[in-house]
């Protein structure tokens, strides 16, 4: 067999082996992508979705106010709850790697992943239970006499942000983590000896070379965040909606599929600039 | 090019997946088997077992929110799936419309029982045939805590928009009943609505959204005045509190000077149901006085039976917690949900949405 006919026999190979994966993506993303692109420059009129390829759907999104403060309430939600995630988690994270005893690090990370074990949704009500007037911090806080009042802690933005936060601390922690416990200890060796203390150190060598973690996490937790509706609506009170809030009202009150698609795109295109940001970060990072 | 795709193609495609889940349990199709399209108090056992025991059937049923999505379901779904169907009252001339509801024979139904208020016969009938029949009503209206508000303020629906009650105020979350009774506050006829009127109650939303400490649905507001999270619910009626009524006696409801809205739901058979005997054996047995007390009285929510003589098979505490004695007074000072075409229902939304919103 000459050179060519094997370079053709193995790509012939390469490709029988791709092609479940390839007929698995075509069948359950693109068509149905494809499809939902189509379905969002149709309309709704009257009781009807009619096919009638026009921008409507996404002139309201820009038009009516309520839908773009949707996106907006959505991106601060998100932001919010991600430089807060980092925040906590990074600290966790190096205390686990660099603090627990290794034995002891296996059962901090199975603590760490616990409250995934549980449903989204139990989460969110057990958190109404503990931030809701009549709850634990409330309730600990007046016995004690540090405040007079109930604290307004849930059925608001806070109620959504904290919720979301101990979800996605943990997330972040094992991303964080997996990227401190690779790091070679022969970097801060090396610093040490050129005489940089602790914080330069941390500062110059650790973080920067921990950053990848960090926006893996960080974007796991925008993604994850920005696509959630069930905390905002357990914890926020329904007293603002984030987008896909809006998404499932145009599903299940309007049945205007049209809309709902034009919307989904919209967060679409907001998740894949957000990747393309993160993905372009880190590759200049790597160069 | 135009086409219209309704019913078709992009719904089908897109509830591919809830309509297999949905009519999973009717895979077998089975004689004995029934499968009804519900609102959650049709789900309790205490009411669908004596009748699967006394027909020998098993009756599947499957839960919606909204007639909408009872309608996505039911276009998704091949002709004869269903055979039962609860709907809101004033959405049966929209089922009508659609031939979904099979004419059922009026000398097989205990018409002449219903409260005359609730027969409703305008939206249930036409051309003299009957196509649902009334099964249970309630009010939407003002729930809530007699031991932390002035009983006497709840009498007034304006007190709503004020600061007296800020941060205790939960809002149902139903655009329908909340824009109705929004329009009843401010002096307007539900069965009048126009579009018109939508500013003046978006004003109105918006200022009771203010002094709210949240909008919830019925598990979350229920909840919450329980809980004591708020002291009042804007639009919640019997159907909150009733079914506390034992543990927590505290909560009570009542229709405010300006009036509340009256929602009543309907049940029928589908027309191209293939077991119309039996559906209709369903129909007889939910609005008969036994069915009626079970149904009034459901774990999910509690309300009004439809059918007069359910109260033989009351007892007193709930006769007393359902304001029995009281309905002639309440029928008369309550309007039914408004009645609109797509795009009044569409703007109410929006309404209700940009409420939401800010």
């Amino acid at each position: 067999m000459t050179a060519t006919a094997l370079e053709r026999a193995e790509r012939r190979k390469a490709w029988a082996f791709a092609l479940p994966g390839l007929l698995w993506t075509a069948l359950f993303f693109l068509v149905p992508f494809a499809y939902m692109v189509a379905i969002s420059f149709w309309t709704r009129q009257g009781r009807e979705i009619v096919a009638t390829w026009t921008l409507d759907n996404y002139v309201a999104f820009f038009a009516k106010a309520h839908f773009f403060k949707g996106l907006m309430v959505s991106l601060e939600i998100t932001a919010t709850v991600t430089v807060i995630s980092v925040l906590l988690a990074y600290p966790l994270a190096w205390i686990i790697a660099e603090r627990v005893p290794k034995k002891w690090q296996r059962f901090a990370l199975v603590m760490a992943i616990l409250p995934f074990w549980t449903s989204y949704v139990v989460r969110s009500y057990s958190w109404l239970l503990v931030l809701s007037k009549g709850g634990v911090v409330n309730q600990a806080l007046l016995s004690i006499g540090i405040i007079a009042e109930p604290l307004e802690l849930s059925a608001n933005r806070t109620g959504t942000v904290i919720g979301f936060v101990h979800f996605f601390v943990m997330l972040l922690t094992l991303t964080i983590y997996a990227n401190l416990i690779q790091l070679s200890p022969n970097y801060r060796r090396a610093a040490a000896d050129l005489g940089a203390n602790a914080f330069q150190t941390f500062w110059h060598v650790v973080l920067p070379l921990t950053l990848p973690g960090i926006m893996v996490g960080a974007f796991l937790t925008f993604v994850l965040c920005i696509g959630d509706y069930i905390t905002p609506q357990i914890l926020g009170g329904n007293n603002e909606l984030v987008l896909p809030q809006v998404i499932m009202l145009q599903l299940g009150r309007r049945a205007d599929f049209p809309m709902a698609a034009a919307l989904s795109l919209v967060l679409m295109v907001v998740v894949t600039l957000a990747y393309i940001a993160c993905a372009r970060w880190l590759k200049m990072e790597r160069t | 090019m135009t086409k219209p795709v309704s019913g078709g193609l992009a719904r089908r495609m897109l509830l591919a997946t809830a309509a297999t889940i949905a009519l999973s349990p009717a895979g077998a199709m089975a004689q004995d088997e029934l499968n009804a399209l519900v609102w959650c108090d049709h789900t309790d056992p205490a009411l669908v077992e004596p009748f699967e025991k006394a027909n020998n059937v098993k009756v599947n049923l499957k839960e919606y929110e909204g007639t909408g999505a009872a309608i996505s379901i039911i276009e998704q779904s091949r002709p004869g799936d269903w055979d039962v169907l609860v709907i809101d009252a004033v959405d049966v001339p929209r089922a009508i419309d659609m031939e979904i509801l099979g004419e059922m024979p009026a000398d097989k139904l205990p018409l002449g029982d219903l409260f005359p208020e609730v027969r409703m016969d305008a939206t249930t009938t036409r051309d003299g045939k009957v196509y649902a029949v009334t099964e249970k009503f309630g009010y939407n209206t003002i729930s809530y805590d007699k031991t932390k508000v002035d009983p006497a303020d709840m009498e007034d629906l304006s007190v709503m928009w004020s600061d007296k009650y800020k941060g205790r105020i939960a809002l149902y979350d139903y655009y329908l009943p909340m824009v109705g009774l929004t329009g009843v506050a401010i002096g307007k006829k539900t069965a009048d609505l126009k579009q018109d009127d939508l500013p003046a109650i978006k004003e109105k939303l918006f200022e009771m959204k203010k002094v709210s400490r949240q909008v919830s649905d019925v598990v979350a507001s229920q909840t919450a005045l329980a809980t004591g999270e708020v002291d009042i619910v804007v639009g919640g009626g019997e159907w909150l509190t009733a079914g506390l009524s034992a543990e927590k006696p505290n909560l009570d409801w009542t229709i405010p000077k300006q009036g509340a809205l009256r929602w009543a739901q309907s049940i029928g058979v589908f027309k191209n149901s293939e077991k119309q005997d039996l559906a209709l054996k369903f129909v007889q047995y939910i609005v008969s006085p036994e069915g009626q007390a079970r149904l009034a009285t459901s774990s999910c929510y509690w309300a009004m039976p439809s059918n007069a003589k359910a109260g033989e098979h009351l007892t007193d505490q709930q006769k007393t917690a359902l304001r029995w004695d009281k309905q002639p007074e309440y029928l008369k000072n309550s309007q039914l949900y408004p009645v609109a075409d797509a795009d009044m229902d569409a703007a109410m939304q929006d309404v209700w949405t940009e409420m939401l919103q800010q």
